[in-house]
């Protein structure tokens, strides 16, 4: 049986969610020798490939680049995860939502600034309004509550998925966990 | 391709892989086809400074340590810093060492992450290895001992933060005051029993780097290897520190610039720029003046700065480390040498912070109203220092907050750095991945931590696109 394919995907979030995947430790060996990584951070792959067959999605949706990408994920994805509570309810990236993003960028860029105040706008990508949780945005196949989920719940929710079964979260994580 | 003179080219790198974050990279190319100019973007904009406003200030060492997933202990401790100067108290003494401990844990796990996770790929597989293998895993096939002693010391900072902290991401256990729970006798002795095995570890992969040095004779001289200032805290006797101290900058020399500034007036000598073409502001020493005033952060700043470790295989290290060069350090390079002997010497300083009796003590929280409406803290991060400068009303409420982040001192070094490597290795009429993965590695040499944001959009691999002088896209390549 050729092995699965499996991809990491961060969005607006504080790669706390990616670094409990790497709290697997010795067990990232054992993932490894069931699915391939074909894309992540951790690896060079540039472009999200095609035919992926599980993707762990990191963060919220916060900017165009966000939102073109889920999009890019969702169309080439089997099965999409949303791990970690700002994947699935937006959670601290959301708290920008309360203030228009042009008092958030003046603060950073106008107010807090000794030279050339001013936003970034040259290669860097529109931040959206609003921040929202991916399933506004895509639909989504999988939830995996936490700030970060624990990694035993990221290597139990995985196993079950490479397994073919649906996992059982509920008893295992929580918002906030 | 044919080259006329009245366009130019331009290289994008999107996204840099193996990093702590997202970043792209656009090389300009001149009319004959050689790099002329380079800019690392960064894509990340959250809002903090802005979000906390109006929450109570005890929520802020939980709340700003979702800053970052890597390095939430270095947040968490600046930010209760901060809070405790709000407060206006002096923590217990085994709250201050609890603090320390926590500190060292995860500057070592953050560390074992860069070398050997992210970094080590391009020193075994080789820089121009093949993309697809060239990551831990690929490690993990060719040198399976220097990938599990790399997933077992970041674990062992993992595990001692879970230990003290009951968590290992994320942990709410550092509080305005102190910490939250003493250290229990057994927590610290398994900490103590598995510091030999770390020391052992540490020291094989340091001696294993440095007989492997030679092999990169062309990236030292490349990557980042020009005279800059360097900043970072010191104890008063000049030791080295990442918990509480001075600043000290020095000059390209190894000359003491300024020595004994008081963080809290950062102010006064650090200024916050705005590049245009990136989310990160850069900073710059004020009394240089911008670009001059261009310093790095980290391991090879904190190496060039402090006078020692005050540990005794550390300090031997160090001693060794000087022998590169007589003046300060100066190849970003080296980073990785300095960010080897920084763990050695953080088992090292456990080992004496854990052997003092007063560690189990169980007085570690000073409780207070808030006495003073502005409040600095500082610590150096594993990539640097950390600063975050808060003010709030009578009640507690938040007001305003500045933090200055380690990865924005090094930003004006970075992008003179991937200009530097891309002048030397980027050839545009012969364009091999492994140039354009160099370029990278430099980025990855500064270890910076641009968690929290993406630019990557999966329609761009790696393209050179031929640009006319408004800006239109006349011819484009692209590499998957
Ligand atoms: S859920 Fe928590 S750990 Fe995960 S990205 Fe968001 S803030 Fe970070």
């Amino acid at each position: 049986m050729s092995k699965l394919r499996l991809a990491t995907v961060w969005l607006d979030g504080c790669s706390g969610c990616h670094m409990s995947f790497l709290d697997l430790d010795e067990r990232l060996l054992a993932v490894a020798e069931k699915a391939d990584l074909v894309y992540s951070p951790l690896v060079d792959q540039k472009e999200f490939p095609a035919g992926v067959d599980i993707a762990l999605v990191e963060g919220a949706v916060s900017s165009e680049d966000d939102l073109h990408k889920i999009q890019v994920v969702r169309a080439r994805t089997r099965i999409l995860v949303s791990l970690g509570d700002c994947a699935v309810t937006a959670n601290v990236p959301s708290m920008r939502n309360k203030f228009p993003l042009q008092m958030s960028l003046d603060r950073a860029y106008k107010e807090n600034v000794t030279l050339d105040p001013g936003t970034p706008t040259q290669g860097v990508p529109a931040l959206l309004e609003k921040v929202r949780p991916i399933h506004e945005v895509v639909p989504v196949d999988v939830f995996i509550p936490g700030c970060p989920p624990s990694a035993d719940t990221i290597f139990y929710a995985v196993s079950e998925l490479l397994e073919g079964r649906s996992p059982d979260l509920s008893p295992r994580t929580r918002f906030g966990a | 391709m044919p080259d006329e003179p009245t366009t130019r080219k331009t290289i994008l790198i999107d996204p840099v892989t193996r990093i702590e974050g997202h970043a792209k990279i656009t090389l300009h190319l001149d009319a004959h086809g050689r790099v002329a100019d380079a800019q690392l973007h960064v894509t990340q904009f959250r809002g903090f400074e802005k979000f906390c406003e109006g929450r109570p200030f005890t929520e802020m060492p939980s709340l700003m340590a979702r800053i970052c997933g890597i390095c939430p202990v270095s947040h968490l401790i600046a930010s209760a810093k901060a809070c405790d100067a709000l407060m206006a108290v002096r923590i217990p003494r085994a709250a201050e060492k609890l603090r320390r401990i926590f500190g060292l844990a995860q500057v070592l796990q953050s560390h074992a992450l860069s070398f050997f996770h992210l970094s080590s790929p391009d020193f075994i597989l080789g820089f121009d290895s093949d993309p697809a293998r060239r990551h831990i895993f690929g490690v993990a096939a060719e040198s399976p001992e220097i990938a599990r002693n790399g997933i077992r010391l970041r674990q062992f900072g993992q595990q001692i933060i879970e230990r003290l902290g009951g968590k290992r991401i994320h942990p709410a256990w550092v509080v305005p005051g102190g910490v939250s729970e003493p250290l229990s006798v057994a927590n610290r002795d398994a900490i103590l029993v598995a510091l030999p095995e770390m020391l052992t570890i540490a020291q094989l992969t340091l001696e294993w780097f440095k007989g492997v040095t030679e092999n990169f004779r062309e990236e030292i001289t490349s990557f980042g290897n020009f005279p800059t200032l360097f900043l970072g805290i010191v104890k008063d006797d000049g030791g080295l520190t990442f918990y509480d101290g001075k600043i000290r900058i020095v000059d390209a020399g190894g000359y003491v610039v300024a020595t004994g500034l008081d963080p809290a007036t950062y102010n006064d000598f650090l200024g916050e720029k705005v590049e245009p073409f990136t989310y990160l502001k850069s900073t710059y020493y004020k009394p240089k003046g911008y670009p001059e005033g261009i310093y790095r952060v980290g391991p090879l700043a904190r190496l060039n700065i402090a006078d020692r470790f005050g540990t005794r295989r550390a300090d031997q290290e160090m001693a060794e480390f000087h022998e590169i060069q007589r003046t300060a350090v100066l190849s970003s390079f080296h980073y990785h040498h300095a960010r080897l002997i920084e763990i050695l010497y953080c088992v090292e300083r456990m080992q004496q912070l854990l052997d003092d009796p007063e560690i189990l003590s169980k007085h570690v929280r000073a409780i207070a109203r808030p006495n003073s409406e502005e409040g600095v803290g500082v610590a150096e991060a594993p990539r640097g220092t950390l600063i975050h400068h808060y003010k709030i009303d009578d009640h507690g409420s938040m007001r305003w907050a500045n933090m200055i982040i380690a990865t924005g001192h090094n930003g004006l070094a970075m992008n003179r750095s991937i200009l530097q490597v891309a002048r030397h290795f980027v050839h545009a009429e012969r364009l091999e991945e492994g140039m354009l993965n160099r370029v990278e590695a430099v980025i990855r040499a500064y270890d910076p931590c641009l968690s929290c944001s993406t630019h990557a959009d999966g329609r761009l691999a790696l393209a050179i696109q031929l640009v006319a002088p408004d800006g239109a896209v006349i011819d484009e390549l692209r590499r998957k």
